[in-house]
């Protein structure tokens, strides 16, 4: 598999906050990574970084960051526009902050194909009403026509992801995209997110809180705590022999219909996601860790656990066996 | 066995909504008939999608709307016409936003001593060392007490929450999706919570939860609602391991365990979503059955209740 996307060593610092701190990560084409964490690891900031879309005032540094094999990280902003919904794309966790609600569906998605390729009218509407009916929308003529008040939350969230695929992008950048919706709806977007990646190839960096979401649809997991990747590994690897001690803890605080009995105490990390300032040494977990030692105030070691599976603790591989089941 | 601790008698709840400027209003019944009771120290859990009724039959639980027909009666007594100083020392709520439901300008010991104050007869030595008591209760100190809700984090503001809802000692809480803002780390940690105050105070919750794993955690029995109905209602390992309502198993169907290599299930609803300002006759769920027959279009099915509860379905 070839990398589409390659982010190596990312810094985000706003303001005196250090949002990520040294991340890496690779997307392959047509794989889905998955960059899990609680809110405030930097996981947003991180994708955000790479659709070069930071707040004002943030100050980012890498030693690379390659989109199909080219260096992206010194473009500017004429040059990422040209790339951002043309050949990478990204999606919301709500669909109604990023869809204009002054303009109609079909207006809004005629326009990226318009701006970027020039396409003339006509073909852009035949375009939109054949993604819309791509991602099982009913009726697609009569959508184009409706303003995005007059959708329901799952059908919003189609239109955008027919929206970002307007132009055939390599890459689909998807923050939280289904944690505003119901389960149900949910599982239907999730399957058309993995059905069109089967059908068009493409990469996907997926951005959630959700475990569950995690194991049903990534390839690779990426965890992210305090602005640093934690530990990566393929996703089956990540959950039959999670190393890093925060990712064990977070598998024991989701509850699993007939894992944990009633009443009886569910797993949780105590204490509270620290904002990390310029300049933190050590481990950013080490004060919620029950296996913390004098070690983890130190530089710490990134450590193979087996290929491709890598952690950042200053534990031996294997310290803990294997997941508790 | 003593008076329920919740009972819910034919309760109806109907919002006249106008669509446009010159139409007429149109009726949304968001809570159709439902009738249940909750014994004293257990836990329903009420399951469903958005727009179900679920926070409207909360709300109608605690007193805080008016029901269209039915009643609801708290410890054996019709809560409407009960003084809502007395309402409030029976029964209390915990909601989702902790950030929407503090008053961000007092201090966390001011929020937690207003039901005392609102009693209108507690003396201030009283209310100190109440308020104090409930702080310990959820796990913050006394000196977070002294803080404003911004300087604490989600999880503390809703443990500010619970010790608000607790301070009067009622018998029965009402928790409105309350780890659905939450970090997963975070929830476990208030969950584990509810779940401890439940079994030393003697609690009886009303929680309401989109989070069917969540649910199955803490709940002893399940009531599933669709379009405003109760459409299945039983005791909750019954419920997950035999669910009898196509819609049950839908619901169950998508919840995404943490189990890699399962791939995400066709929950097999199609596309059509319940509006519930326009609810299709017959059986309100067949346009989006998977097994629905002819007599599902036309027919509304009627609750078939035995001792282990209530399913509403032609072919259950």
């Amino acid at each position: 598999m070839s990398a589409l996307l390659e982010v190596a060593d990312l810094r985000v610092t706003i303001g005196s906050t250090a949002a990520v701190r040294g991340a890496s990560l690779t997307v392959n084409k047509g794989e889905t990574h998955c960059l899990v964490g609680e809110s405030g690891c930097g996981k947003s900031i991180t994708a955000l970084s790479v659709m070069g879309l930071l707040p004002r005032g943030a100050v980012r540094e890498t030693t690379a960051l390659r989109f199909a094999g080219e260096e992206i990280g010194r473009y500017g902003e004429r040059q990422m526009e040209r790339l951002r919904g043309d050949r990478m794309a990204m999606i919301f966790q709500e669909p109604m902050t990023s869809l204009n609600p002054a303009y109609t569906v079909g207006s809004q998605m005629t326009e990226v194909l318009r701006r970027h390729r020039g396409t003339p009218r006509a073909q852009a509407v035949d375009r939109a009403a054949e993604l819309l009916a791509r991602v099982g929308i009913t009726a697609p003529g009569l959508r184009l026509g409706q303003y995005p008040h007059q959708l329901s939350g799952g059908l919003r969230q189609r239109v955008m992801i027919a929206m970002a695929l307007m132009c055939d992008p390599e890459l689909l950048i998807a923050d939280e995209p289904t944690t505003a919706l119901d389960v149900t709806v949910q599982a239907q977007i999730l399957r058309l997110l993995a059905g069109l990646q089967k059908d068009l190839g493409l990469g996907i960096l997926l951005i959630t809180h959700d475990l569950g979401v995690v194991a049903r649809v990534a390839d690779r997991v990426s965890v992210m705590y305090a602005g640093e990747v934690v530990e990566s590994a393929p996703t089956a690897a990540l959950f039959a022999a999670p190393e890093h001690p925060y990712t064990r803890g977070l598998l024991t605080c989701v509850p699993v219909p007939g894992k944990v009995k009633r009443d009886e105490p569910l797993g949780s990390i105590p204490g509270v996601v620290p904002r990390i300032q310029p300049g933190f040494a050590g481990c950013g977990f080490r004060d919620r860790c029950a296996q913390a030692n004098a070690a983890c105030a130190g530089t710490i070691p990134r450590r193979e656990a087996a290929a491709g599976h890598e952690v950042l603790c200053t534990l031996p591989p294997g310290w803990g066996g294997a997941a508790a089941a | 066995m003593s008076a329920p601790a919740i009972e819910v008698r034919g309760l109806r709840r109907v919002f006249r909504v106008r669509q446009g400027l010159f139409a007429s209003p149109r009726e949304v019944v968001a809570v159709d008939d439902v009738s249940f009771s909750v014994p004293a120290g257990s836990v329903l859990g009420v399951v469903g999608e958005s727009g179900c009724g679920k926070s409207t039959l909360a709300r109608l639980i605690l007193g805080l709307l008016e029901p269209s027909a039915g009643d609801v009666l708290v410890d054996g007594q019709r809560l409407g016409g009960m003084d809502r100083r007395a309402r409030a020392r029976l029964i209390q709520p915990v909601f989702q936003d902790p950030f929407a439901s503090l008053n961000p300008k007092r201090r966390i010991r001011d929020i937690v001593a207003m039901p005392l104050i609102a009693q209108g007869d507690v003396a201030r030595a009283d209310i100190d060392r109440r308020v104090g008591e409930a702080l310990d209760r959820v796990g913050l100190s006394r000196e977070q007490g002294t803080r404003f809700p911004a300087q604490l984090s989600g999880g503390q503001r809703q443990r500010v929450a619970i010790a608000r809802a607790l301070v009067l000692r009622p018998r029965i809480v009402v928790c409105d999706e309350p780890t659905s803002a939450l970090d997963v780390s975070v929830q476990a940690q208030i969950l584990n919570l509810l779940a401890e105050l439940r079994r030393d105070l003697g609690l009886t919750y009303l929680f309401i939860s989109h989070n069917l794993a969540v649910v199955e955690h803490i709940a002893s029995e399940v009531a599933v609602m669709y379009l405003g109905r109760i459409v299945e209602r039983s005791e909750s390992e019954r419920l997950f391991a035999a669910p009898r309502h196509p819609y049950t198993r839908a619901l169950l169907a998508s919840v995404l365990t943490p189990e890699p290599g399962l791939g995400v299930p066709d929950v097999g609803l199609g596309d059509t979503m319940p509006d519930p300002a326009n609810i299709p006759p017959g059986c309100r769920f067949h346009p989006r059955c998977p097994v629905a027959i002819a007599k599902c279009s036309t027919e509304a099915p009627r609750p078939t209740a035995d001792a282990a509860g209530l399913v509403e379905c032609h072919l259950a």
